[in-house]
């Protein structure tokens, strides 16, 4: 397993997720800043959550076109897996590596709490370690993490089995209930709001989170 | 070396302006032997502001003991230091900003967040937690829901992008605070013990370096404005709030602490208050040492700013250090690599002076220690509050079935849940938040090890209206209290005392009282006062706050599998009460909010009873023995076996002895040094035989089971009733905004 995660500017939940992974892989995840036109052969990419560059103009749109970007972009296309939790989601979609975006939430604030969630796909490196349609309790927390996508977009998740995780008592109205989705050529990226990085060990208060990442190990070694 | 000419001519009128009185403006002119030109007149004025200078509160902050073995930094630096043990140190303090965050509620609460982060990664600990204790006006009063709204907004707009967790605090409502509301945030940071940094310049010819954002025109005199009352005409005062950038906030967090590891940094002093004139006048003085500065190379953000302007402005996210020379390169390199500007604007040199250019002129030439050292200390006169008479605890106060008094409180604006806040903030950010918002302290992990701190921030404004001394004992006392009940050794305060003006002698009187009443419980406690902050003034056309000692707890948990919280986990636990039950009804909240009453003397603290009994209490943790442990304090023991069972989402049954005075007292009662605990039925005798044997009042009162809290023989509260009352208030008070 070589995995890494990248760190722009304003990200805050770098460590927690390099801290994560390391916890579960194993072995030490290495840490990339953002202006890293190369990297190095990986397995796994994180883009974590946060305040890239301030979230001053759309969130994730100035992190999408960081020089590391364009790497993962084509790294993503050789099939390596990229997970962006919360900001990193953000910034999947900014950089058109998953359809829609991420608006303000519908209550209009930022909204930090457990959700539970039911796990809608096990087709994927990140999800086979679930059960479908296992529920889980993840912690969200952002102030724009509102799912849209057209219909036709929305169509197409739907039938090609892209949604990964719904919520079950939606926080922030997103469409469909969407709180995860897949793409790439081998449906090797994954966009996710919560914070499966911060449900790991039962003394932060749930454990849930863990078996996304020991779906990677498994799948990678 | 010529002094620019004083342009304007310094007149009474503008040294009034300035905040100066003539008694310190005769100070001034004997210090520099000379009239001052307007730059250094506004040097004196914001470094002799209360803010600045503590001159009302200085003679009797002394009083505070300040040291005990782990104590590594005292008062008098950017923050207090405490050894945690495995070559680590808590760095904490406490700020008050009450003034910008009336006039200006997002951004006023946004810096005050901003400024205290600062004051702790400036020593070189990387902040890992934040608190805020808030006061409100009255719900009913046209300002409170949009000041509510505002200063949350800006806590979490803030704090959520720095990526530091918001862990705690409290908020609470009361019409003295109508005109003047009170944001006071405590951060705490981690550092290693060998790596801890100072701001005492030293090194002639060392270079003084500022980073961060550029200066700007905003916040000048924001320290003047927070050392006077408020009147009507504040709103006017709009443009001396500072406005908060967070992102660049978080990466001066990271750009200075990666620095910090290169060993270059000599001293290190964020632009707080009075910006770049206090942190450098601080720096020298500390380090007992002169600076000269050259404004031109302060990187600005708009043409055409006057040295006066330049040193006055408390433009955010700025840091002022003193590096080795030789060593800038290194510095540069870090800073551009988070796209920070910085600039070498001056030298130490060994004259004690703070010399100012601008445009080839010296613009302002004054002795530092005098400026920052000696400035005016008043022994202002007090007059102690008036005495009040203690309630005798009766059951003719019974006006309502005590369950529809318990659903009253829970759901009162003070003890309902403070869910709709602490969500707006991301308490669980950097992934070491082990006890959430809503319990007796929070709890964070240590990162990397298996001990934890806990956290907590106190005060009972009413009490200390009602008796000074006491109520500044109480708010240390239930600070302790808070530690404690999680397993926590209780280490050191820092504090925020908010107070309104000190030139009446009734407020004085207050300030005094409750410094002494703080003191005399650090003492008794061993949990002494490392930093802290005074805010005075807080008061509207002569309507003065509460008096508000706001007190923040830090302590330590060595093993984080002996914590406790306050949910039990399992039925049929015996609950049993510690300390002792007078009933005491005056000033409490079941007065205040059943009956509508806020007279009488507030329970007394005997501080000898609190440490026996909260050592005994750590004594079971560590054998343990308690299953769950709650503190007792607003609204006594029915409210805090409600929080429990909420926490527990379990029910408890509690029967009420038969030999006590009155019912209303036992269930609401207020009196101090008290802890419920959940117990395993085989460990009950072994704990109320060791409660004997150490002198701990201790009895069964109920027994936990069921979906129901049953008072005695009343009618059960289903837990769905007592959740929906207690989360509803808040969330339905501030929906009702959206349709003014």
């Amino acid at each position: 397993m070589r995995a890494a995660v990248i760190t722009f500017p304003g990200s805050n939940c770098d460590r927690d997720l390099a801290v994560a992974m390391e916890a579960v892989f194993g072995r030490p995840v290495q840490r990339v800043w953002h202006q890293q036109a190369e990297l190095p052969p990986l397995d796994v990419i994180g883009v974590p959550g946060g305040f890239s560059y301030g979230d001053y103009l759309r969130c994730g749109a100035m992190a999408a076109r960081s020089p590391v970007m364009r790497e993962v972009i084509r790294r993503a296309a050789e099939g390596v897996a990229v997970i962006g939790i919360c900001n990193g989601f953000q910034i999947l979609t900014e950089a058109g590596l998953l359809p829609g975006a991420l608006v303000r939430n519908a209550g209009l604030k930022f909204v930090c709490r457990p959700v539970e969630l039911e796990v809608a796909t096990t087709a994927s490196v990140f999800t086979k370690g679930y059960g479908l349609h296992e529920r889980i309790v993840l912690p969200v927390a952002h102030h724009d993490g509102n799912y849209v996508i057209d219909t036709d977009g929305l169509k197409r998740l739907q039938d090609e089995d892209r949604v990964a995780f719904r919520y079950r008592d939606n926080p922030n109205g997103s469409t469909d209930d969407i709180a995860g989705v897949l793409g790439g050529p081998k449906r090797n990226v994954l966009g996710l709001m919560p914070h499966p990085e911060r449900a790991i060990e039962p003394l932060l208060g749930g454990s849930d989170g863990r078996a996304l990442f020991q779906s990677l190990l498994e799948a990678f070694g | 070396m010529t002094l620019a000419p004083a342009s304007p001519e310094i007149t009474p009128e503008i040294v009034a302006e300035h905040g100066l009185s003539p008694e310190e403006y005769e100070r001034i002119l004997a210090i520099l032997g000379r009239a001052p030109n307007l730059v250094e007149l506004g040097i004196f004025s914001v470094m002799w502001s209360e803010h600045c200078s503590y001159k009302s509160s200085r003679k009797h902050l002394s009083k505070f003991p300040t040291k005990a073995p782990w104590v590594v930094q005292g008062p008098g630096e950017n923050a207090g230091v405490v050894d945690i043990g495995e070559g680590l140190v808590a760095v904490f303090k406490m700020e008050s900003h009450n003034h910008p965050s009336f006039i200006e509620p997002y951004q006023g609460a946004a810096t005050g967040v901003g400024g205290i982060l600062r004051d702790v990664f400036t020593m070189g600990a990387r902040p890992v937690a934040l608190l805020d204790a808030l006061r409100f006006g009255d719900p009913s009063h046209p300002k409170t829901r949009h000041l509510v709204h505002g200063v949350v907004a800006g806590i979490g707009g803030y704090g959520n992008c720095v990526g530091v967790p918001t862990v705690g605090g409290e908020c609470t409502f009361h019409h003295a605070y109508n005109g003047n509301i009170l944001v006071n945030v405590m951060c705490v940071g981690i550092a290693r013990k060998d790596r801890v940094f100072y701001a005492k310049a030293s090194g002639v010819g060392n270079p003084v370096v500022y980073v961060g954002a550029k200066t700007g025109r905003d916040g000048i005199h924001g320290a003047t404005m927070a050392s006077a009352e408020f009147s009507e005409a504040t709103e006017a005062k709009r443009p001396t709030v500072q406005v908060g950038d967070p992102f660049t906030e978080k990466l001066l967090i990271e750009a200075c602490l990666e620095l910090m590891e290169k060993d270059c940094i000599v001293a290190i002093q964020d632009m707080g208050a009075a910006g770049l004139t206090s942190s450098s006048f601080e720096m020298a003085d500390r380090g007992g040492a002169g600076i000269e500065l050259d404004l031109d190379r302060v990187p600005l953000r708009e043409a055409g700013m006057t040295p006066y302007e330049i040193m006055l402005s408390e433009s955010q996210e700025r840091m002022l250090m003193v590096l080795e020379e030789g060593r800038e390169g290194e510095a540069m390199a870090v800073f551009r690599k988070w796209g920070l500007d910085c600039a070498v604007i001056g030298r130490v040199t060994d004259t004690g002076r703070m010399v100012l250019r601008w445009r080839g002129e010296v613009v302002a030439n004054v002795p530092v220690a005098p400026v920052s050292g000696a400035s005016p200390v008043y022994d202002r006169p007090s007059e102690p509050s008036p005495r009040r008479v203690p309630i005798a605890a009766s059951d003719r106060e019974a006006v309502l079935p005590h369950r529809q008094a318990l659903l009253r409180l829970i759901g009162s604006p003070d003890l309902c849940s403070k869910r709709w806040i602490f969500e707006q903030y991301d308490h669980m950010v950097m992934g070491d938040t082990v006890q959430r918002p809503g319990g007796d302290a929070a709890v964070v992990r240590v990162h990397g090890t298996n001990r934890g701190l806990a956290l907590a921030t106190d005060c009972t404004p009413r009490y200390c209206q009602a008796d000074p001394h006491m109520g500044g004992m109480q708010a240390v006392a239930e600070s302790w209290r808070n530690l404690v009940a999680t397993g926590a050794r209780p280490l050191a305060i820092t504090n925020c005392l908010n107070f309104g003006s000190p030139e009446r002698p009734r407020i004085m009187g207050q300030l005094i009282g409750c410094i002494e009443g703080m003191a005399a419980a650090c003492r008794a406690l061993d949990y002494p006062v490392v930093s802290g902050n005074v805010s005075l003034y807080n008061e509207t056309d002569g309507n003065a706050i509460l008096p508000t000692p706001n007190v923040g707890g830090v302590g330590l948990i060595e093993d984080l599998g002996r914590m406790v919280g306050i949910a039990w986990q399992e039925p049929d636990l015996v609950l049993v009460l510690l300390g002792e039950c007078l009933g005491w009804l005056g000033s409490s909240l079941y007065w205040q909010v059943i009956l509508g009453r806020d007279d009488g003397a507030p329970p007394p603290v005997d501080l000898a009873a609190e440490r026996r009994n909260g050592e005994f209490v750590l004594r079971q943790i560590a054998a343990g023995r308690v299953r769950a442990c709650h503190d007792l304090s607003d609204g006594g023991l029915a409210v805090a076996v409600a929080e429990m069972c909420l926490a527990s989402g379990m029910g408890a049954a509690l029967h009420v002895p038969s030999d006590v005075p009155s019912t209303a007292g036992w269930l609401f009662g207020e009196d101090q040094g008290r802890y419920l605990l959940a117990v395993r039925d085989e460990d009950v005798r072994p704990l109320l035989q060791a409660a004997a044997e150490a002198g701990v009042l201790a009895r069964e009162v109920g027994r936990t089971g069921g979906g129901a809290l049953i008072l005695r023989d009343e009618e059960p509260i289903s837990l769905q009733e007592l959740r929906a009352v207690h989360e509803g208030w808040l969330p339905g008070y501030m929906a009702a905004a959206a349709e003014v």
